[in-house]
């Protein structure tokens, strides 16, 4: 029980920012920026492709981990929202497409968002509220068992609107290109010759307007989370995480609380989902399976649960290294990898995941980049456990971080 | 609906019944001493399905010994053993034992072996660590599996046959499948006897009770962990092995299914119950079969997932078990 993890409480609860800290944001910020168009100019088209992946799985994490890393619900089936904002939104907007005046037509999409989002967010109401009394294990098989409903009701054609394994959209339709991608596509073209080995020529292509979509709705997400961390939602959340009868007790409303995390979760796997949709310009239920809802938890428990910069850093290292070897090894840059090892290459991945995962959970079970609450939160567990006979010692100490939470 | 489909069912769904509740006992003893879901433990099932396709093949392959003779001549003993167990039921029991021996053993260490290095470390842990580091141990298994033997599906053979041992109102009941309600009943019986009766077993029950208290008066609590992660996967090795037989074919990554009906099954008879594991898994099997006749059979799964929600909504306890009242 050092000073040490009271200046982890005073980091978490001021938000002011560093000169360090906002020149390094800022260089990220050109950096996602400018990237892609370099990328792009030098014929590296892969490359935003895997970050526009990259991107929608860091709004998965997101989302995952409001359900997982501040209410401490473990869900097996996020995966189900991701779905069903992709299949609402596309639906919806085939139809509303065509009731539509043609000007209004390119923006289907972003009318789609709140859409695809609002039946996340139900779906998530839809799945909370029966296993409300469920905890832990029995919490996970369900969200499972949700996950793969969800997966074979779009496979089995439900409705007649999923149009089974096939996926959308139908054959011969397609999804509009969203406003102003034409236009760019057309205007904005530009060659510096004599740079590099080929020159430099740039077109502004679909996937780099869907990488900046992504970029922007990711900046989105992580404001909103950042948001809900620090209030007084999120901080019912790690009271509900850390001893459910305890928080309760407090007067916090263990159902609101729940509730609130599952379909503000699901909400932003429902945003993605639309996205991933938008930017594949198709969607089956092959994309929804329960290894995908996998590798979700995975980013979030790789990268530290609670932990807004882990989500990214998990969804990097899980989405992207193994398409940056994929995109790498099949444009011919790394010569030498043949089509059966680059297949090897993504299947290993899978082994490595199931080893890290047990290997994190005992040596690191933090992540990467923990959470600095659940840091704090751990460290104050271990030390009450170790020094139980100097209970007066610690709980001074307690109270004074706790004092420091409630100050913001 | 004629009767003689539901009769078919019936059959059907008792036969499934007997490989979930194999696999389900697995689930429950677990639960019943960890209180923790070995997430792996459907991949242990799979893993039972290959040790058995490599035994059997190993004994009963003629092609397959033929191979290994002529390159270690050592091997040559198995012809005549293959000669012994291919012909007459005598042969054909001692077979069905030795795989279901071999399969059980190995995968009965595996189980040990993955409580050791994925389970343990973490009995302290917070409560979501086991059951990722379980997920982690699956995805291992299922793709050691894809790598390193076959990413497809692998022909199961059946030595069993497609004989018929009865006619039951017009509905023709194979050797086969009373061979897996059978076998699944005597392990059921004999479980059940060795946890209510022997020495060892109350050593089981004294930890499931309380550990702590259990350790102090002097059980062995880790020998008793150990032995529900044997006998569990052991178990469901037998059930994987019957499952390749009945289906023919077995693939890298058919324990989800099966595994998710089975802890399905646990819960429905109460889990960390043994006798619900068992009722729990018929009851599952003939409800999926009926349904699956009644309706589509493409939503055979969601039956499965569905009942297993409506369990946990309505009757948290299962059938068998005890609410349990949550404690400060």
């Amino acid at each position: 029980m050092g000073g040490g993890k009271m200046d982890v409480a005073t980091t978490v609860s001021t938000g002011k920012m560093s000169r360090g800290k906002m020149a390094l944001y800022a260089l990220i910020g050109v950096a996602l920026i400018a990237s892609p168009i370099l990328f792009e100019g030098f014929g590296m088209l892969f490359m935003t492709r895997i970050m526009a992946l990259v991107g929608l799985y860091v709004m998965l994490a997101l989302g995952l981990n409001i359900v997982v890393g501040y209410a401490g619900l473990l869900d097996l089936g996020y995966i189900a929202f991701y779905a069903i904002g992709a299949y609402s939104g596309v639906i919806i907007g085939s139809i509303a497409e065509k009731a539509m005046p043609a000007a209004l037509q390119p923006w289907t999409f972003f009318l789609m968002i709140p859409v695809a989002a609002a039946f996340a967010a139900l779906a998530g109401l839809a799945l909370g509220t029966p296993v409300l009394r469920l905890r832990g294990d029995y919490l996970a098989i369900v969200t499972l068992g949700f996950g793969e409903i969800v997966r074979i009701i779009l496979n089995n054609d439900a409705f007649g609107l999923t149009n089974g394994a096939a996926g959308l959209p139908r054959a011969g339709e397609n999804l509009p290109n969203p406003a102003g991608m034409d236009w760019l596509g057309n205007h904005a073209i530009f060659s510096i010759p004599g740079v590099g080995p080929n020159g430099f020529n740039f077109m502004f292509s679909s996937n780099l307007y869907w990488y900046y979509i992504i970029v922007l709705l990711c900046c989105l997400t992580i404001f909103v989370v950042r948001r809900l961390d620090n209030s007084r939602l999120g901080r019912s959340w790690a009271a509900m995480r850390e001893d459910e009868v305890a928080a309760a007790s407090m007067g916090i409303s263990i159902r609101d609380a729940k509730l609130w995390a599952f379909s503000l979760g699901a909400l932003w796997g429902g945003v993605a989902g639309l996205t991933f949709a938008n930017f594949q310009q198709f969607v089956s239920p092959e994309s929804f399976t329960f290894m995908e809802s996998v590798f979700v938890v995975c980013t979030v428990v790789i990268g530290g649960m609670g932990s807004i910069p882990g989500a990214i850093v998990g969804a990097l290292l899980i989405q992207g290294t193994p398409e940056l070897i994929r995109g790498f090894a099949s444009s011919g840059i790394i010569p030498g990898l043949s089509a059966e090892q680059v297949t090897a290459i993504s299947n290993y991945r899978n082994l490595v995941f199931g080893m890290v995962m047990v290997l994190m959970m005992i040596w690191r079970p933090q992540g990467i980049i923990p959470s600095q609450r659940r840091a704090a939160e751990l460290t104050a567990m271990d030390a009450v456990m170790e020094k139980e006979n100097e209970s007066l010692y610690d709980v001074q100490h307690d109270s004074g971080r706790f004092g420091d939470d409630a100050d913001q | 609906m004629t009767l003689s489909i539901i009769v078919e069912q019936l059959i059907n769904g008792i036969t499934l019944g007997g490989m979930y509740a194999l696999i389900a006992l697995g689930y429950t003893l677990v639960y019943g001493i960890l209180l923790m879901i070995n997430f792996a433990h459907s991949e242990l099932f799979m893993s039972g399905a290959y040790v058995g396709l490599g035994t059997l093949t190993l004994l009963t392959n003629q092609d397959f010994i033929n191979g290994l003779t002529k390159k270690v001549p050592f091997f040559s003993f198995l012809l005549p053993a293959r000669a012994f167990f291919t012909s007459g039921t005598f042969g054909l029991v001692m077979l069905l034992l030795i795989v279901f021996l071999v399969s059980a053993i190995v995968v009965g260490l595996m189980g040990v072996i993955t409580e050791r290095f994925a389970y343990r470390p973490l009995r302290h842990a917070p409560r979501l660590a086991p059951l990722i580091s379980a997920v982690g141990v699956s995805i291992f298994l299922q793709n050691a599996v894809l790598l390193w033997i076959s990413s497809s599906q692998i022909p199961f053979p059946n030595p069993v046959g497609i004989a018929v041992a009865f006619t039951f109102m017009g509905i023709q009941v194979t050797t086969l499948r009373l061979v897996i309600v059978g076998t699944a009943i005597v392990l059921m019986v004999a479980l059940d006897l060795y946890i209510s009766r022997s020495r060892m077993g109350k050593a089981m029950r004294a930890t499931s009770q309380d550990r702590e208290a259990a350790g102090l008066m002097g059980i062995d609590i880790n020998l008793a962990i150990m032995l529900a992660f044997f006998i569990g996967p052991a178990l469901g090795a037998i059930a994987g092995v019957f499952y390749g037989m009945y289906y023919g074919s077995i693939v890298f990554n058919m324990g989800f299914i099966p595994g998710v009906k089975a802890f399905t099954a646990a819960v429905i008879g109460g889990i960390g119950n043994l006798r619900g594991a068992m009722l729990g898994g018929f009851v599952l099997g003939i409800v999926e079969s009926l349904a699956a006749g009644f309706l589509s059979s493409g939503y055979k799964d969601v039956i499965a997932f569905a009942v297993l929600i409506l369990v946990l909504i309505f009757r948290p306890g299962g059938l068998l078990g005890e609410s349990v009242v949550e404690k400060v």
